[in-house]
């Protein structure tokens, strides 16, 4: 719905959202809104505009045209810089294959946000600890990720994604280099910490098995949301 | 056709009354769905009529549940010859979703909006055998992921579908708008 301002319950916003690639549109008007603490599932055939969508929600890329809503403010109209600020204090990302740096430790890995948010180190490695023990993860702070199975890397990956106190988690097909076992287990972690830390997470797959943990779908056809946007649900 | 193979092997196991053994059937394979008594009784009756089970003598006390029943030696190899044997695939060819799709095509109804709202029923209902299984035991998690898979297996044949719905219209409605789909 072009031009109305978000629903004072939403989270995040995507308003009549455009953005293309060169001469590829990837999305062409979409609208989507996020309420606080809600699990939602971005689902979508493949080159649909789903990732882009979440991207643009992140602020990740900008969009052409179009509004991106997050707490209130205009994350469109944000500098490059000040985007960058606020992914690294209000949001999360765990993505298909982890996206851990592979050369350093797993400590090192989930305390990075910090460290690049100027936390001090020591706090940084403490909360760092206290996240990977949380997940199930003890003892292995000092080990490399690159010597991690694909469970614990995307364990880790929640663990660096949760470690800064986001408002909202994106994950783009977590689970998605994982066995069925396995991504259960990953997508039992992600849920039930985000319920209980009452955080929000937007999450884009092609799994209905991993969709079915979000509490609403919603389907992105052809660069717009088709079905179970919240506008069509609340209107 | 499987309650009274389900209840012969569970009598393999051990013998049991019948009352015993409908309990343990309900809370095995009966979610949602106990098996009456009557069916228990008449099931063990034509079980020892056919000689797969034999029932011990009566013991003392009251109500019709004063059996106990023990598998026979035959019975024991129907058991082995059950399990042995691999269930009929089914590949519902001819299901309720694939009528209702031609059939909206046909009749210029909205195809596309069924298959919308199908899906979402779908993973509504996918939604509520995951927290079955998030939140129950061992075999509620076992049920739960066959009833998923199947799930799954429809939800894939709708996105096809949905893919294939202008060439499926030109093939059952030739003349009509076959423009308009695609677009």
């Amino acid at each position: 719905m072009p031009g109305t301002q978000p629903a004072p319950q939403d989270i995040l916003r995507a308003i009549d959202v455009h953005k293309s690639f060169g001469l590829t549109p990837a999305l062409q008007g979409a609208d989507f809104g996020v309420q606080p603490g809600e699990i939602v599932a971005i689902m979508g055939p493949s080159g649909s505009g789903k990732s882009t969508l979440l991207h643009c929600l992140a602020g990740i890329f900008p969009p052409d045209r179009g509004e991106i809503w997050f707490d209130g403010q205009r994350l469109d109209l944000l500098g490059e810089g000040e985007r960058t600020a606020l992914r690294r204090t209000s949001f999360g990302f765990v993505f298909q294959f982890g996206q851990l740096v592979p050369e350093l430790t797993t400590a090192d890995n989930v305390a990075l946000p910090l460290l690049l948010g100027k936390v001090k180190r020591k706090e940084a490695y403490a909360r760092a600890t206290e996240w990977l023990d949380r997940l199930g993860l003890q003892g292995l702070g000092g080990r490399r990720t690159g010597e991690l199975s694909g469970g614990q890397a995307q364990r880790v990956a929640i663990a660096r994604a949760l470690v800064g106190n986001p408002k909202v988690i994106f994950a783009d097909e977590p689970t998605g280099s994982l066995d069925s076992l396995t991504s259960e287990q990953t997508m039992n972690l992600l849920v039930d910490t985000a319920r209980q830390q009452h955080i929000t997470v937007v999450l884009v797959t092609h799994d209905a098995r991993v969709a079915a943990y979000a509490e609403r779908e919603v389907m992105v056809r052809d660069g717009k949301v088709t079905m179970g946007n919240i506008l069509e649900v609340t209107n | 056709m499987s309650v009274p193979l389900a209840l012969l092997g569970l009598l393999e196991r051990e013998p049991s009354h019948g009352y015993d053994l409908k309990r343990e059937y309900d809370s095995y394979f009966g979610r949602g769905k106990p098996l009456p008594f009557g069916q228990v009784y008449s099931t063990l009756a034509r079980l020892a009529r056919d000689g797969k089970i034999v029932a011990g003598d009566t013991e003392p006390g009251s109500g019709p549940d004063r059996k106990r029943y023990a598998i026979t030696e035959d019975g024991r190899r129907e058991v082995e010859a059950w399990l042995a044997e691999p269930i009929e695939p089914e590949p519902h060819l001819q299901t309720v979703l694939f009528i209702k799709v031609v059939l909206s095509l046909m009749l210029e109804r909205d195809a596309q909006g069924y298959l919308d709202k199908q899906r979402a029923a779908h993973l509504s209902r996918m939604r509520e055998l995951t927290e079955l299984k998030r939140t129950g035991g061992v075999i509620e998690a076992l049920l739960a992921d066959h009833g998923l898979y199947h799930l799954e297996a429809d939800l894939r044949w709708i996105e096809t579908t949905s893919a294939r719905l202008a060439s499926l219209l030109a093939l059952v409605n030739p003349l009509e708008h076959v423009h308009e789909l695609e677009e």
